[in-house]
């Protein structure tokens, strides 16, 4: 019994495969296996680390160093809100501070009710509408305190759904197939290439007249 | 003002609302670029670009055509395309991954070309949802269209684009941490040397790392010829480039203008630009290029956007992100954000780096909370001496990778030019801007 769905599991083979080396696809996995459980569950890690040939430890010791994976359960949405300079400027900590109000929980925690995560974001390179928002990574604008409030609503109310999906940067992402042409096909052609160029520019210096002829 | 009438290289699409869509992309040109240098050698490739000067757009403005001569002759090459963009308030690459994500991806297939690599990844900040849908959108429809793939456009070339996403870390945009996550670790720089991943870079191998925008520019130079784009700018500085500009301006956003013919001053306050400090406010201190650089005062607004003449001034253009404070800016808040980032985004490896970052953060975090002591400026100037010795500009190198010599630029800025603001908040425990 695999954790990834079959669905799942056919994407996280063709991941692997367009690259050299398997490893590489570690990061896009957990971004897979956030996008079906929410967060990155033991049993996940233990999947990819099987799919890519690293140990489980290994896995979870990549993940925990970047911000976007989630070795603990997070909100059905992550709110993040940019208090990097540009979005300082704009009035953002003034913001975080409503949200924290509002929501009634601390930038980093998630509300009671598993709707939402705060997040005390960097920057998003959203600065020109500042302060930047976003919620599960899609933009939702330099914002009010009542626009904010707005979203909150919106968000509980389940009215964002086409535009914010749940979880996983690659939820709409597919690649119309693997990898076209044969690696070794490749290396034989670039070092045909190679040997050419080479002939090419010793040509190139010989009718010069170069050298200490 | 001077806005000259420079062609937009980069931007030129993005005026239409389906700018990203391959029908609008072949409709306005897409592509012929590829096919013209497909009709081409390499080398001669190469050599325009080599031609046109162009400076890499990531933030070191090393130049394109350079680097690409030191990639070492090996039967397995790869492009590894910087799409990491995580110095705060830039905001550049990201416009040209949504908004023109053909553009990036002709511009890489010529560089895959003119190097003869075996492979190119686009890493793209994973954080960029949109971007990632829109740029294997396009990617699938490049393949489709032949421009991509076995035998493109029948040249007998081929070669696959992988689109790769990070998953959130300042560090992965040096291009050692870059290429480490790529690899499937943790983002740790690697120890220099070797100092160019031309010589060992992806799993060993050599490789060029080159920024989304320096790639978005390499079409136009194809079809237009290096000698033209050198003609534009001035000096090393030539072309155009993209500029983020954000903080107290009417208008923030991503602009191209034409190298060293535009200043500081011309950005802020054209109306096609900037369109100047809301109500009118006089500005304090504004960073010309990312939290890594130092800061520059309103006087320095009429050196001309260059990147030898802002070097020359004390600071650097690097990421091309520009951000204004004006009169109402608290310096001591400004300065504490910048070191909060570069605390949290530290990967630890260095300890002047880890410990700095962590140090100058606390004592920033009370100056500004009303707790800060007498002894604190000295203290700051002291910590930051100590990750970067002498506190020279461009910074002595203490560590494995730039992050931590570069934490020094705000807070050295700040105290350098707003001293007695420091004090203030010192003496009476509160901000005596509001
Ligand atoms: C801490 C740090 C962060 C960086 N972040 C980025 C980035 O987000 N994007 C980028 O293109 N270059 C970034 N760079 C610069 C890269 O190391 C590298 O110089 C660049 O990608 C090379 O491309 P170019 O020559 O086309 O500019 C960063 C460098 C450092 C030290
Ligand atoms: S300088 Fe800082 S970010 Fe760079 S390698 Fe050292 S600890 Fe990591
Ligand atoms: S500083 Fe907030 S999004 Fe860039």
């Amino acid at each position: 019994m695999t954790h990834f769905s079959p669905d799942m599991a056919a994407r996280a083979r063709e991941l692997v495969s367009l690259y050299p080396e398997p490893r590489s696809a570690l990061i896009p996995l957990c971004h897979l296996a956030q996008e079906q459980d929410g967060w990155l569950r033991p049993e996940a890690m233990e999947e990819i680390a099987g799919l890519v040939g690293v140990t489980a430890a290994e896995v979870r010791g990549t993940a925990t160093f970047y911000d976007m994976l989630h070795t603990e359960p997070v909100g059905r949405y992550l709110v993040s809100i940019c208090t990097n300079i540009a979005c300082l400027l704009g009035g953002a900590e003034e913001l975080l501070a409503h949200a924290e109000r509002t929501l009634g929980v601390r930038a980093g925690r998630t509300t009671p009710d598993g709707v939402i995560t705060l997040e005390d974001a960097e920057c998003l390179a959203g600065c020109d509408r500042a302060p930047c928002v976003t919620v599960n990574h899609r933009y939702v604008g330099g914002l009010s305190a009542d626009a904010f409030d707005q979203l909150v609503a919106d968000l509980r109310a389940g009215r964002r759904g086409d535009e914010i999906p749940a979880h996983g940067t690659l939820v709409r992402v597919r690649r119309n197939g693997g990898l076209r042409v044969e690696g070794a096909q490749v290396a034989a052609e670039r070092a045909a290439m190679s040997a050419a160029q080479a002939d090419r520019a010793r040509a190139a210096h010989d009718a010069s007249g170069a050298g200490d002829g | 003002m001077a806005v000259t009438d420079a062609p937009r290289i980069v931007t030129s699409r993005i005026g239409y609302d389906d700018s990203f869509t391959l029908e609008r992309y072949l409709s306005t040109g897409g592509y012929e670029a590829l096919r013209k240098a497909l009709a081409m050698t390499p080398e001669a490739v190469a050599a325009e670009v080599d031609a046109a000067s162009l400076l890499g757009r990531g933030g070191a403005g090393f130049p394109a055509g350079r680097k690409w001569s030191m990639l070492r002759r090996d039967p397995v090459t790869y492009l590894v395309v910087n799409g990491d963009e995580s110095e705060p308030a830039t905001f550049k690459d990201h416009l040209l991954v949504e908004r023109d994500p053909h553009q990036l991806l002709e511009g890489v297939l010529i560089a895959t070309y003119a190097l003869q690599v075996t492979r190119a990844f686009i890493y793209l900040r994973g954080e960029f949802a949109l971007g990632l849908e829109r740029l294997q959108h396009a990617l699938n429809e490049a393949y489709d269209h032949g421009a991509v793939g076995s035998d493109i456009f029948g040249s007998g070339f081929s070669v696959d684009v992988v689109v790769h996403p990070g998953a959130g870390a300042y560090i992965c945009g040096e291009e050692t941490a870059l290429l480490e996550s790529l690899e499937g670790k943790r983002g740790f720089p690697r120890i220099k040397p070797p100092f160019f991943p031309a010589a060992i870079g992806l799993y060993g191998q050599p490789t060029v790392v080159n920024n989304v925008e320096t790639m978005s520019n390499l079409p136009w130079i194809v079809l237009h010829g290096g000698k033209a784009f050198a003609a534009l700018g001035e000096g090393r500085s030539t072309g155009t480039r993209l500029f983020a500009l954000s903080g107290h301006v009417r208008r923030p956003g991503t602009y191209e203008v034409e190298m060293v013919k535009t200043t500081f001053r011309d950005l802020v306050y054209a109306p096609v630009y900037g369109g100047g400090v809301p109500g009118d406010r006089e500005i304090k201190a504004f960073i010309p290029g990312g939290v890594s650089a130092p800061w520059f005062g309103p006087e320095r607004l009429d050196l001309p956007l260059g990147q030898d003449e802002v070097a020359n001034a004390g600071s650097m253009l690097g990421s091309g992100a520009i951000t204004v404070m004006d009169s109402t800016t608290c310096m001591v808040r400004a300065a504490w954000r910048i070191t909060r980032f570069f605390a949290r985004e530290s990967c630890g490896q260095c300890t002047p780096c880890r410990e700095g970052s962590g140090w100058l953060e606390r004592v920033l975090r009370r100056i500004e909370h009303g707790g800060g002591r007498d002894e604190d400026l000295d203290l700051l100037l002291d910590a930051s001496d100590n990750i970067a010795p002498g506190l020279t500009w461009p910074p002595q190198q203490t560590t494995i990778c730039v992050l931590g010599p570069s934490i020094p630029s705000s807070i050295h800025s700040a105290i350098d030019m707003f001293r007695d603001e420091f004090l203030l908040h010192v003496k009476e425990g509160r901000c005596p801007v509001g």
